[in-house]
């Protein structure tokens, strides 16, 4: 129970999905403009990141590892991250409108999220089992959510600072960005993993 | 097409519409792998050989990939050249496959050839989509090779360090030490340099495209 615990908090903070390992910067920049957007995107992506981790681990297993057919991975885990994006968008549709309103074209964008394959390709590399797998999918969605909830936080304040015109947009974001990232480096004596 | 054309193309390419410095994509190979020149540069040209293939292949189907399809037909053909471009790294050349790691089948969710294919490669006839792809993708080798410089050179010193052991021994005269590693500056080579030197090297072009006369593009991390 320990491990997991460590591992759970390791993938979350130390191991960040966004300031450690760069994955899913795209939509780290491009919808941290509001935190209710950024909330809404990261609880997306949550869901999406466990349930495609999920099946993924199951085709790893018993499809690709067991007949051999290895060098299809990338071409497979796309497919199936394309689909758990399209059932995450009509499960939500029909479970709850209001949300879909809300999330509207961010859910199909999902699937390009460079996060929801570097952590479905980093569990099938670290050769966990089912339940380690599902635990370190969800730890690094949270951590994932976490981030861009902080970040958009920090750029509804450097919308109302007075920025140089060279640096005004996105460079200045990158350089809150490493400074978060520094932040986060704290957390590095926790846990490791 | 006339020559002006092709012209153009080269110059968006490599630098007014530099897929990393101006349009902000394909943000996470550009931190993730520019801890040192070497590895910048194979990123990228990995990342080119792709570009340059999808989009030729891309253009070739184009009037036969119908509209609601096309996204999925998209993603699939730049998977399809990835896993190409994994196998042929794995073998030929397995050092700088072992450093670029998860990087390579990410390349797939990289968004800047999926934004080159949707913006040009549909609309073109295969030699300028091929060209398109190449340059588009010879412009994010330069920019990754130079934020990869100004970190390896503040962050440890030197510049294309193992450029032998990971592209071949005749790379071997582009080794430098630039700084004694006293002066090193680990941060750098560590996540927060990413973010920083890419922040500060977008400032760098909006200067010298405001010194060219040019107007300075304010747009970029909109795309997802």
């Amino acid at each position: 129970m320990k491990e997991f615990a460590l591992m759970m908090i390791g993938a979350a903070l130390v191991n960040n999905v966004i300031l450690a390992r760069f994955l899913g910067l795209c939509s780290f920049m491009g919808v941290t403009t509001r935190v209710d957007t950024a909330a809404g995107m990261g609880f997306a992506t949550t869901f999406v990141i466990t349930v495609s981790s999920m099946a993924d681990w199951a085709v790893q297993t018993y499809l690709l590892e067991a007949y051999g057919l290895g060098f299809l991975r990338t071409v497979t885990f796309i497919l199936v991250i394309a689909s758990a994006v399209q059932f995450t968008e009509m499960t939500i549709k029909k479970v709850s409108p209001s949300l879909f309103q809300m999330l509207g074209i961010y859910l199909p964008l999902i699937t390009t999220n460079c996060a929801v394959l570097g952590v479905a390709l980093l569990l099938v590399e670290g050769k966990m089992g089912f339940l380690e797998a599902t635990m370190f999918a969800f730890a690094s969605s949270v951590g994932y959510s976490l981030v861009m909830v902080i970040f958009a936080g920090l750029r509804e304040r450097l919308a109302l600072a007075h920025v140089p015109r060279l640096f005004a947009g996105p460079p200045i974001a990158f350089v809150v960005a490493g400074m978060l990232a520094m932040a986060f480096m704290g957390f590095s004596g926790i846990a490791t993993s | 097409m006339a020559n002006s054309d092709y012209k153009t193309i080269v110059k968006d390419g490599l630098w007014d519409n530099n897929g990393v410095f101006s349009m902000l994509l394909g943000m996470c190979p550009t931190m993730a792998m520019t801890t040192s020149a070497t590895n910048g540069f194979g990123m990228g040209l990995a990342t080119a050989v792709v570009m340059a293939a999808s989009g030729l292949l891309v253009a070739v189907f184009r009037n036969r990939i119908t509209t609601e399809v096309r996204i999925p037909v998209y993603i699939l053909i730049v998977a399809a050249m990835v896993t190409v471009v994994d196998l042929g790294m794995n073998a030929w050349m397995h050092e700088l496959y072992k450093v670029l790691g998860l990087f390579i089948p990410l390349i797939v969710s990289n968004c800047l050839p999926l934004a080159r294919l949707e913006a040009f490669a549909a609309k073109q006839p295969p030699l300028p989509a091929f060209l398109d792809g190449l340059f588009m993708g010879l412009g994010f080798t330069i920019a990754l090779t130079v934020i990869g410089a100004v970190r390896e050179i503040i962050g440890s010193g030197t510049l294309f360090a193992d450029a032998s052991l990971l592209l071949g021994p005749s790379f071997k005269a582009i080794e430098l030490q630039v700084l004694p590693s006293s002066m090193n500056v680990l941060m750098m080579i560590l996540p927060p340099g990413g973010f920083i030197v890419t922040g500060l090297l977008v400032v760098g072009k909006r200067l010298l495209d405001l010194a060219a006369g040019k107007e300075i593009q304010m747009a970029g991390a909109h795309a997802l």
